[in-house]
């Protein structure tokens, strides 16, 4: 018994070492499923505050791109609405009225990085303003990624600037689909995998959501084919895509609620129970 | 260690987190290349200190890096391990007889320090971009990013401890 206390004495320091690089490695392990661990994220309470406070001074930053990019957005959204008013299509009665699919919240980012492999943002919203794990985030511009981590005020998400991202997009103009993915090469170029060879691509044709999942709608602006690239003996795609949003320039963003999802998800579950 | 020791570290401590997750985390200098400085906290940790308490406060340091940057526990290994690995640096870079001669990590001829320094640094990056990016394939992203960033690191470290080094009396 001595024995082993002394041993435990004497090597004390790489006990410590080995069972704290053990923590170290099990919490990367963790960070490698998609569901991470609650403390140990950006936000959780000290950190989202301490990102917040530092937003709040280096937002006065970039006051007046900000301002000309909701104002383009402004003009965009009256012109559509003038276009409706006007349109040969009648309006809806009361357009409020009609239950929507998709209910939108805003948020400001309040942490933001690009230069990693797997690429987080941190907002200042949460659980308390409504927010949920697994609702589609964007900006006027395009997609931005999906929460992946929601605490009372702050929630983060997983960037489409990170390996682990797979987002269903398609074609423009056609119903090809693949998926959206980074080889970590620049932060303004991603990659669309998987559209097979019969589809019809051209550089400069834009890609937008494909709506096959519950996270974002269908037909949200992505970016536009900057090179496509097919081997000869290739039987799929594989596109640069230029994305629309500056990655590196975040500052007022939209979360998608999908109201069905949870009766969708439950759906495909009880089918997939079914053939089991 | 002394009163006044463990406060002007555990300063050390705080205003080293904040400086990285605030400012240096944004440099990406080149696009991808940012210094992680908060290991001169271990570096410059009192030579003949508690061992025990160096592992535990780098996995703490680690851990708070981690926290800021979501990135699991990548820093916190990292740190961890050159932490455990410092006596063995020290000894190789300042002699078998170190913890004798009371050396003081400013006043050590430029090249020792400049092992000693590079050796944690590249260690800590190393260990730091394997973990991170995790896959063979990309074994070049890898070195490339350790060496650059490391470079950086051991620059940024240098300068600061110049700056902030107590004259010599």
């Amino acid at each position: 018994m001595q024995q082993i206390i002394f041993f435990f004495i004497r090597n004390k320091n790489f006990l410590l070492f080995a069972v704290l690089f053990f923590i170290s490695i099990s919490l990367i392990v963790r960070t490698h499923s998609y569901q991470k661990s609650k403390y140990v994220s950006s936000s959780n309470f000290i950190s989202g505050s301490i990102y917040a406070i530092k937003s709040d001074i280096t937002t006065y930053f970039g006051l007046k791109q900000e301002n000309r990019k909701l104002v383009e957005e402004n003009l965009r959204l009256h012109k559509q609405l003038e276009n409706l008013k006007s349109g040969n299509i009648p309006p809806p009665l009361d357009s409020t009225l009609l239950p929507s699919k998709y209910v939108f919240f805003s948020a400001n980012v309040v942490n933001n990085t690009y230069s990693k492999t797997k690429n987080n943002i941190t907002i200042d919203r949460g659980a308390n303003d409504g927010l949920e794990i697994d609702m589609g985030v964007i900006t006027s511009k395009g997609i931005v990624g999906i929460v992946n981590n929601v605490s009372k005020k702050y929630a983060t998400i997983q960037s489409i600037l990170n390996t682990k991202s797979q987002i269903n997009a398609k074609l423009k103009n056609s119903e090809h689909f693949g998926s959206l993915v980074w080889n970590t090469k620049a932060p303004n170029i991603v990659q669309l995998i998987d559209i097979p060879r019969i589809a019809k691509v051209e550089v400069g044709d834009t890609i937008v959501t494909g709506g096959k999942s519950t996270i974002f709608p269908k037909g949200i602006r992505i970016g536009t084919v900057k090179e496509a690239v097919l081997e000869l003996d290739d039987n799929y795609y594989d596109l640069n895509i230029r994305l629309f949003n500056d990655m590196t320039n975040l500052k007022n963003v939209y979360i998608i609620k999908n109201m069905d999802a949870i009766e969708i998800e439950q759906l495909e579950k009880e089918a997939d129970d079914a053939e089991q | 260690m002394q009163n006044s020791e463990i406060f002007s570290n555990i300063i050390r401590f705080i205003v080293l987190v904040l400086v990285q997750v605030l400012l240096l985390n944004y440099i990406n200098f080149l696009g991808f290349i940012n210094p992680f400085v908060y290991i001169l906290f271990i570096l410059v940790y009192p030579i003949n200190g508690n061992k025990t308490l160096l592992i535990f406060l780098s996995f703490l340091l680690g851990l708070t890096i981690d926290i800021f940057g979501d990135s699991g526990g990548v820093h916190a290994a990292a740190s961890v391990f050159i932490a455990f690995i410092r006596p063995l640096i020290l000894k190789f870079a300042f002699g078998v007889s170190y913890e004798y001669n009371m050396v003081k990590i400013n006043k050590v001829p430029l090249t020792e320090r400049l092992v000693y320094i590079m050796l944690m640094v590249f260690i800590h990056h190393l260990l730091l971009f394997s973990l991170e990016i995790f896959s063979l394939s990309h074994i070049l992203l890898i070195l490339k990013s350790a060496l650059f960033s490391g470079i950086f690191s051991t620059i940024v470290i240098l300068c600061t401890l110049l700056l902030f080094s107590r004259k010599s009396s």
